[in-house]
């Protein structure tokens, strides 16, 4: 058979590259105005109502290795499809430097497994150089995005209290879920340290806000998608109600290669290979939306080299793949003594905190210059792959039922005793903060090394400044501070220089941005304040690659609100025929 | 009913979980005696195409001999034994489970091959027989030179490193199988109506949910209805 590239004969209004929190949004947005849309997915349809496909209720005993992290990066039950290694599809570092790249290949994309933490950026957020000097302001204000926050509040869900903080902008809240016992114990801590410990803010339905979805059972299980939809993932509060619509054609498997242009420099499709037959496929569209992930879409971008573009399409400013930027993250265990012997009830709630930590420092008072939030813990889990590990660090430590204390380690009828005594007595914190955007960290195309599909791999170049390193300091500090004043004791050893404080590697929180960010100036910025590229009027892309500076707060929600915005954008152009 | 359309009435609110759970048979009530088939079977937990195949391949290796398991297994009672609450490690099938994961994560290969064998050999020279074949007093007299780490003499650290990691293996074989999740006592993983930590436990540790609290948080009887902001 020759090798050609077939084309799909339907010419379609827009073509939406990756179905996650971007791409979905923008699928719903425009399907429901009417528009045609070609929605490209690199991976395969995923529903976790799927019997074939379900991780929900499932217990540790039904995974050989109970759960174990060995073929799913976050454990058997993850939703997440891929990793931070793809088989077949690296990457590649430079200068000795460290970036990991998670990519989930499937529909809906990362937003399956993620923490459901759905922060709104604040005023300060969208301004941060006019406040602190360093960085860049976005070409937008919290004012200007908030109408659209709003409305993804009331669309898709989110748990959360009115505190009138100013950074932590309210939103159209559902009722919270009541805390869990440690929960109120880190309040209590929090309260006697000044520190504040309020309702966390997750896509989790505590009601629900329309007919199609359930509202929360309390499984704990958000990670592992919800079969009644009772939490936020594209694939199904998006994608799905978008297929109804009848004016989406969803392409899965469909790993795009490029972008297409004309003798004009307009886009006019996408070019793909299709991953079940391998064989190249090319996608026709008056509007191209990119919605891969930050990376994924700079790569295309990279990529799409022409006569015209001979640096990459909306790339003459050479800023596309800069400012890559990620949240940091360190974090700290301890344990409870007072929780030892704890007695039984069903903790589970819902799938991840009921309170949370916002950032309450004052930047101008400390050594960094970005804040951070925090994000805890612990009870009485269903027990998984690493349950009891380490209990000769523990069993020493504490008296036994008759009030002496033993030797640490052991065995027998008293060592299962202690596994009983210690369960649910733990707890973590972890830290999550703002990296400053910079030029130099980035992500370019690597000169040699392809995919096996013959596309052009990223290579990444990213360090950690000083503001990181002494950030992830204070993070250590505090978690510290709040577990002595809980009465609690500290796991290990507290990381110290040596290690950056515990500081993850970059790409391990799975925030990473910045990559084709917005700005007034085409010579300093990839897209305009709409999301569409300065250069290549039909091209926008409306995932993490748009933001110019990550705030201490989780993307998505932010991601989807743009998205929204840029989607509107899209209607209203297309009607004045400027697109 | 079946069980998604369980939690679906339940989710929806038509149905209180209790009801359901009564009166359906929701709780996981197969797996009685037949731990072994579920560690046999391979789908049944939402594989992936390539994860059912890495899965089969695991599944058709063998690491360990038969002695080194008879070790284990023996070690593994030692550890975790049957008491007034649960049955042994081995009643678990916690032997079959490490046999598993040692193949799934093969860093535990050579730490354990060599501890056993370690264990053996200091056994040939205390007593002239392997571990297995030593009487039981003699074989608690070798575990207890190894299974107190600050105790333990100098020339067994080894022992002492593999005991460890021969303990952190038992016990989480134990209690992430169905025997070991209900010795924990562990409640959870099924549907649920959260309303808060038990009046009882939020007494014994001297907490309360305060007014604001509880004028912000759920109230369980509205789970059901839709949410308006006007």
């Amino acid at each position: 058979m020759a090798f050609e590239i077939k084309k799909q004969g339907k010419v379609y209004d827009v073509c939406i590259v990756g179905s996650g929190a971007g791409g979905g949004m923008a699928a719903k947005m425009l399907s429901d105005a009417g528009l045609k849309v070609a929605l490209l997915e690199a991976g395969p349809k995923y529903d976790p109502a799927d019997p074939e496909q379900a991780t929900q209720l499932k217990w540790s005993y039904e995974s050989p290795r109970r759960g174990a992290s060995t073929t799913r990066p976050f454990g058997d039950f993850d939703a997440a499809y891929g990793g931070w290694e793809i088989n077949g599809e690296p990457y590649t570092k430079k200068n000795g430097t460290e970036f990991d790249w998670f990519r989930s290949r499937m529909l809906g994309g990362r937003t399956n497994h993620w923490g459901r933490i759905s922060l709104r950026f604040g005023p300060r957020d969208f301004k941060h150089k006019s406040y602190d000097g360093l960085g860049d302001d976005w070409p937008i204000s919290y004012d200007e995005v908030a109408p659209y926050y709003d409305r993804v509040d009331k669309m898709i869900g989110v748990f959360g209290s009115k505190e009138n903080m100013p950074n932590e902008p309210d939103g159209f809240f559902l009722p919270p879920p009541k805390p869990r016992l440690h929960e109120l114990m880190v309040k209590k801590a929090g309260d006697r340290l000044g520190i504040p410990v309020i309702p966390a803010r997750l896509s989790i339905l505590t009601r629900s806000v329309n007919k199609d979805r359930s509202p929360c059972f309390y499984c704990s299980q958000c990670n592992r998608g919800c079969t009644v939809y009772g939490d936020f993932s594209s694939s199904s509060v998006l994608v799905k109600p978008a297929m109804k619509s009848g004016h989406v054609d969803l392409y899965t498997n469909a790993m795009v290669r490029e972008v297409l242009t004309d003798g004009s420099g307009k886009a006019t499709g996408v070019a793909y290979v299709d991953k079940a037959d391998m064989q190249e496929y090319s996608v026709n569209a008056r509007v191209v939306v990119l919605a891969a992930s930050a990376c994924e879409s700079a790569r295309l971008l990279l990529n799409s080299k022409s006569a015209k573009h001979p640096n990459g399409l909306a790339n003459s400013s050479g800023v596309v793949g800069k400012y890559l930027h990620d949240s940091t993250g360190s974090s700290r265990g301890g344990f409870l003594p007072q929780l030892m012997d704890r007695k039984r009830y069903n903790e589970d709630g819902v799938g991840g905190m009921h309170m949370y930590v916002p950032w309450w420092g004052d930047n101008k008072k400390l050594d960094f210059a970005r804040g951070y939030h925090i994000e805890f813990g612990g009870g009485m889990h269903m027990p998984s792959y690493g349950y009891g590990f380490g209990m000769e660090y523990m069993n020493g430590k504490y008296p036994g039922r008759d009030g002496k204390t033993k030797a640490a380690g052991g065995y027998g009828a008293s060592l299962k005793d202690d596994y009983r005594r210690f369960y649910g007595a733990h707890i973590g914190f972890a830290g999550r903060g703002e990296c400053i955007a910079r030029e130099d960290n980035y992500c370019e195309i690597d000169p040699n090394v392809v995919d096996k599909f013959g596309i052009p791999v990223l290579r990444f170049n990213y360090t950690w400044s000083d503001h990181e390193i002494k950030q992830a300091k204070h993070m250590q500090d505090t978690f510290e501070q709040i577990i002595h004043e809980m009465g609690g004791v500290a796991s290990g050893t507290k990381p110290g220089a040596d290690t950056k404080y515990g500081l993850e590697k970059p790409g391990a929180i799975i925030h990473e941005v910045g990559t084709t960010r917005m700005g007034d100036d085409p010579a300093k910025s990839v897209l305009n304040k709409f999301n569409q590229a300065h250069e290549v009027k039909n091209l926008f892309v409306v995932d993490g690659g748009a933001f110019v500076s990550q705030a201490d707060k989780n993307p998505t929600w932010t991601i989807l609100a743009l998205s929204m915005r840029a989607s509107e954008y899209i209607v209203d152009q297309l009607k004045k025929q400027n697109l | 009913m079946d069980r998604r359309e369980s939690l679906r009435a339940i989710a929806l609110g038509t149905l209180s979980v209790g009801t359901i759970l009564s009166a359906t048979g929701c709780e996981d009530k197969k797996g009685t005696g037949n731990e072994k088939e579920e560690v046999a079977k391979t789908p049944g937990y939402g594989r992936t195409p390539d994860e059912v195949t890495r899965d089969k391949e695991l599944m058709a290796e063998n690491f360990f001999t038969p002695e080194e398991m008879k070790t284990i297994t023996i070690l593994a009672d030692i550890i975790i034994p049957a008491d007034e609450h649960s049955g042994s490690a081995s009643d678990a099938k916690v032997p079959e489970f490490i046999a598993f994961i040692v193949k799934d994560m093969p860093e535990h290969q050579l730490p354990m091959r060599g501890g056993l064998r370690w264990l053996d050999v200091q056994c040939a020279k205390r007593y002239n027989k392997s571990f297995a074949d030593c009487t039981a007093q003699q074989r608690i007299e070798i575990v207890d030179l190894i299974a107190y780490p600050e105790k333990a003499s100098p020339e067994n650290s080894q022992g002492v490193a593999f005991f460890n990691r021969m303990r952190n293996l038992t016990a989480t074989g134990f209690f992430t199988s169905k025997m070991g999740i209900k010795d924990l006592n562990y409640m959870g993983n099924t549907p649920n109506e959260w309303d808060g930590v038990p009046a009882d436990v939020l007494k014994q540790y001297g907490y309360a949910y305060d007014e604001k609290t509880l004028a912000t948080c759920l109230k369980i009887e509205d789970r059901g209805k839709l949410m308006t902001w006007e």
